[in-house]
């Protein structure tokens, strides 16, 4: 039993969810994100105990590429997260309506099979395709399913494919070089490397692009905002909750253990602009009108303190940006679940139209609570421990860095909680609004309890993480 | 040599099926000697052999083997949509399938020649067996335009070529290649030699459609009937491919450093311009022909990296021409009632015909180098060796064409999936749907494996 397993449920998955006919598509979907959630679990078990759950077969002879897949506690952890969120999001989908629905599922699976390939890559040709093959997918669920003016959307969608697709290719060229240089593409082989610094600093920027453009980093982030208030709520989740992971996944994996000469030599500059991006971000959500988008410019936020951990290469740095990526995951899959629970009532985002929703759904309105203290890392929640961590690291760094960074609680905590007052409190709203039907209360509860328990008790996720953080922190300092 | 006369006398049985009145067996029987043929070529590799024929005329090394196995493959595919595409016309069918397998024999010459007659020999009878199907929708003005600016500027290429033949004759009393090859390795040649192959290169350039050679793509593809514009996008422009690194690479011309410039240059000024103007296109014909001016900047830059050349040139011509005869059977069953080929219909495809728009998204996919198309390896082998060459600055410019790619290719496929149609719905033959899905079941798997193909050649 390999990882492989875990890939191949999800591709059979899609194909049997296409199949499966418009009616049945989203249990069925459903179903085989249950199977390898189950399985996946197994696999971690086995990994803890210690058993091989690795995967090296030759694949290509000329040039020489290997389908190699490498589950360290990194790559498992990643994993979990995605395998975890798929179901879930599968199960908001339950609420809506999608025309063709089995094309919809089948996608969404689709995408989690490429997005778990990325993740336990161990060949960098490999990883590559399937870092571009997650692409594809979401193209299509943000233009066909998504909402809004077509032209507008269109417009948003292509913006983000070219940007992503630009900044790969140069990542692409990256690999093409490194391949001549170490004649094989597997990661052990590329983290052997003896690179001039100059050649790393090439090589560090040409992977920076397409990172800084997945993440993303200021300033390439100027597609994000668009997409996620276009694409259908689903497709935002899987973006802003997996997708963009796969991007700080691979800084940690790819970027900093390649490149660590010029990871070092940039490292000032490159906190800087993940900090300026915290800022921004919550400056930005500041002023937003629209639900989606505040929680998309939220999420550019956090994502930019998570990347300030990542390249402070330290441990603490690392180890906090993985906890909070698997925080911020399903805090953000949860605050836009809420943002489309309203929508399914009141038909709209805009935050003007809202408000008054307490008094007549006060279950939703204590869940959503919880999720919007979550994510301003409240202490006792899982966010609190990664955002600690980072924040701690980043002042190892230096102060002044920690200090900016920070400001993404005060500034989180003031946008937040405006936007809770406005979206939920005040006069009773004059429209109807149902309270949680059980299965929207299924996804809310999963998510919650998911982060109050890790949120006192990380020590499992921190004991997965923590060896292969170890393993990497040694071949950068290598 | 066997393959060369089976394919003529194929050609000359489809002229007399028309005597015989055999016109409804004619694109079976066809199709299936073809098949035949491409099976015995292949056969051919197995047993290894390597055979010199007629007074060393031809020359079937395995070079020309696997380039033949190609255009046989591409022809069927042709052959098999002519069938519907010439319903109308049932008393002209033979001729147009008896030209078209005249023209695979051509271009079967142009990649096994060892003589440079007998290589000039394949170069007319491809050129005039397409000069005659661009013309040969006879009614509509715009065919007749593409036929006649097409042999103008194709004969007037051909002149160019000749002559160039005629100098390398006179500086070395040969045709024959491999004397010429041996001559050409020395170090003091007399000028002539330089100026013959530049003429020739010049000739070759035009056929292939590169930067500045382009001017006539655009117009003849339009104007074309579209069978006829899917075997030049996709047929004549491997084969004049593959004839000019043959001859190229027969000429010891590659190490040279003025060399190396002109393809650096050529290269990048084709990719460019050819993307940058397949940006403005409306008609998917055109579209495609500027794209196809792009892809010939790419396989140019394949010459660059010269030990692994062929086998990049040829993994990358058959990721090309399968993704381009894909697209065509599509484009070819969606505009076969239609005034033009503009992208409006193909609005609302993705709806009302779910196979065929996904067909044709996987081929614009494979030719905009996403994984796991054959495009893709195409590209990323391309890349790594020139990388490995030293031409850093042309992948570079590869890459930005790439990404301006996708701004065309992509506009074809949101038309697919977001507009809306206002088209009734029209039945499609079986025979579209089997030539688009068969050549992206292709595409697809040498993209996965991608050493069947480079395995060929060693």
């Amino acid at each position: 039993m390999n990882v492989s397993l875990i890939l191949l449920i999800l591709l059979l998955g899609a194909l049997a969810t296409f199949l499966s006919g418009d009616k049945f598509a989203s249990k069925v979907a459903l179903f085989f994100s249950l199977v390898a959630l189950g399985c996946s679990s197994v696999l971690v078990n086995h990994f803890l105990g210690g058993v091989d759950i690795n995967v090296n077969n030759p694949w290509i002879l000329q040039p020489h590429v290997s389908f190699a897949l490498k589950a360290d506690g990194l790559s498992l952890a990643m994993v979990l997260l995605t395998v975890s969120l798929t179901p879930l999001i599968i199960l908001t989908g339950f609420g809506n309506h999608f025309e063709k629905s089995k094309n919809f599922y089948a996608l969404v699976l689709f995408m989690a099979f490429a997005m778990t390939g990325t993740f336990l890559a161990a060949d960098g040709l490999l990883y590559y395709i399937f870092w571009e093959l997650a692409l594809i997918p979401i193209y299509f669920i943000a233009l066909i399913w998504g909402n809004g003016d077509a032209d507008e959307r269109k417009k948003a969608v292509v913006k983000f494919f070219i940007y992503t697709l630009g900044g790969s290719l140069f990542m692409l060229i990256a690999f093409a070089y490194l391949y001549i240089n170490a004649g094989s593409f597997l990661l052990e082989d590329l983290y052997k490397l003896n690179l001039t610094a100059t050649e790393q600093t090439w090589i560090f920027f040409a992977f920076f692009l397409a990172y800084a453009i997945k993440i993303p980093i200021i300033p390439f982030h100027t597609w994000q905002a668009k997409v996620y208030q276009k694409a259908p709520t689903i497709g935002t989740m899987l973006l802003s909750g997996i997708m963009l992971k796969m991007g700080l996944y691979s800084v940690i994996r790819w970027q900093l253990p390649i490149a660590p000469l010029a990871a070092k030599m940039y490292m000032p500059t490159l906190i800087g602009l993940s900090i300026a991006g915290v800022i921004y971000g919550s400056i930005v959500a500041l002023r937003q009108k629209d639900l989606k988008k505040l929680l998309a410019y939220s999420s550019l936020a956090h994502v930019g303190l998570i990347a300030a951990g990542c390249y402070t290469l330290t441990a603490d740095g690392l180890s906090g940006a993985v906890s909070q990526m698997i925080a911020h995951g399903f805090v953000i899959v949860g605050l836009f679940f809420a943002a489309e629970v309203i929508f399914r009532r009141f038909g709209t985002y805009k935050i003007e139209d809202l408000g008054g929703i307490r008094p007549q759904a006060s279950k939703f309105t204590s869940m959503f609570m919880i999720l919007v203290l979550a994510s301003v890392a409240l202490p006792g929640t899982f966010n609190f421990v990664g955002e600690f961590t980072v924040l701690y690291s980043l002042s190892q760094v230096n102060i002044w860095f920690a200090i900016f960074g920070g400001t993404t609680i005060i500034l989180g905590a003031y946008y937040m909680l405006k936007m809770f007052q406005n979206v939920m409190l005040g006069e009773t709203n004059t429209k109807v609004f149902a309270d949680v039907t059980i299965n929207e209360t299924i996804v809310f509860v999963i998510l919650i309890a998911f982060l109050l328990f890790y949120g006192l008790y990380p020590k499992p996720i921190v004991d997965l993480v923590n060896p292969s953080i170890t393993e990497i922190l040694k071949t950068i300092n290598r | 040599m066997i393959t060369l006369i089976a394919i003529t006398a194929l050609g000359v049985f489809c002229l007399i099926a028309e005597i015989f009145n055999l016109r409804k067996a004619l694109v079976p029987v066809t199709v299936l000697g073809l098949l035949g043929i491409l099976g015995s070529t292949l056969n051919l590799y197995s047993l290894g052999e390597l055979s010199s024929d007629y007074n060393t005329m031809i020359f079937a090394d395995n070079y020309a083997k696997t380039y033949s196995s190609l255009f046989i493959l591409l022809t069927v595919f042709l052959v098999a949509m002519s069938h519907d595409v010439y319903k109308e016309h049932q008393t002209k069918i033979s001729d147009y399938v008896a030209i078209k397998v005249f023209l695979l024999a051509g271009a079967v010459a142009m990649v096994s020649f060892a003589n440079l007659s007998m290589y000039f020999l394949g170069i007319e009878t491809l050129s005039i067996a397409l000069y005659t199907l661009a013309g040969s929708s006879r009614l509509d003005i715009k065919s007749n335009e593409a036929g006649m600016k097409y042999f103008l500027m194709g004969s007037f290429a051909s002149g160019f070529i000749l002559f160039g033949i005629c100098l390398i004759y006179g500086t070395f009393g040969t045709f024959d290649l491999k004397e010429i090859s041996e001559f050409s390795g020395a170090l003091d040649k007399a000028i002539w030699f330089s100026i013959g192959v530049s003429l020739i290169t010049i000739g070759m350039l035009f056929k292939i459609a590169a930067v500045p050679f382009h001017f006539w793509a655009p117009d003849v593809y339009e104007g074309s009937p579209s069978l006829v514009t899917a075997t030049m996008s996709t047929l004549a422009k491997v084969v004049a491919f593959a004839a000019l690194y043959k001859l190229l690479a027969a000429m010891n011309l590659f190490p040279t450093i003025q060399f190396q410039n002109i393809i650096v240059t050529v290269s990048i000024l084709s990719m460019t311009v050819g993307n940058i103007m397949a940006l403005r296109q409306e008609n998917v014909k055109r579209m495609l022909a500027f794209s196809g001016i792009s892809h010939a900047g790419f396989m140019l830059m394949t010459v660059l990296s010269i030990a692994n050349a062929a086998s990049n040139l040829c993994y990358y011509t058959y990721a090309y021409a399968l993704a381009g005869m894909a697209a065509f059977a599509v484009i070819i069953a969606v505009t076969k009632n239609k005034d033009n080929e503009n992208i409006s219909h193909f609005n609302g495809l993705g709806r009302s015909n779910p196979l065929l728009a996904a067909v044709l998204t996987a081929a614009l996919l494979s030719m905009a180098g996403i994984p796991i198309f054959a495009g893709f390896f195409a590209k990323f082998n391309l890349f790594t060796q020139t990388i490995q060459a030293g031409y850093l600055v042309v992948v570079i410019a590869g890459v930005i064409n790439s990404i301006i790619s996708v701004g065309y290719y992509f506009k074809l496929i949101l038309a697919m999936y977001t507009k809306e149609t206002q088209e009734t719905t029209q039945n499609i033959p079986f025979v579209y749907y089997a030539v688009g899905v068969i050549s992206i079941l292709i595409n697809l798997v040498i993209g996965m494996h991608p050493n069947v193909i480079t395995d060929l050649l060693n």
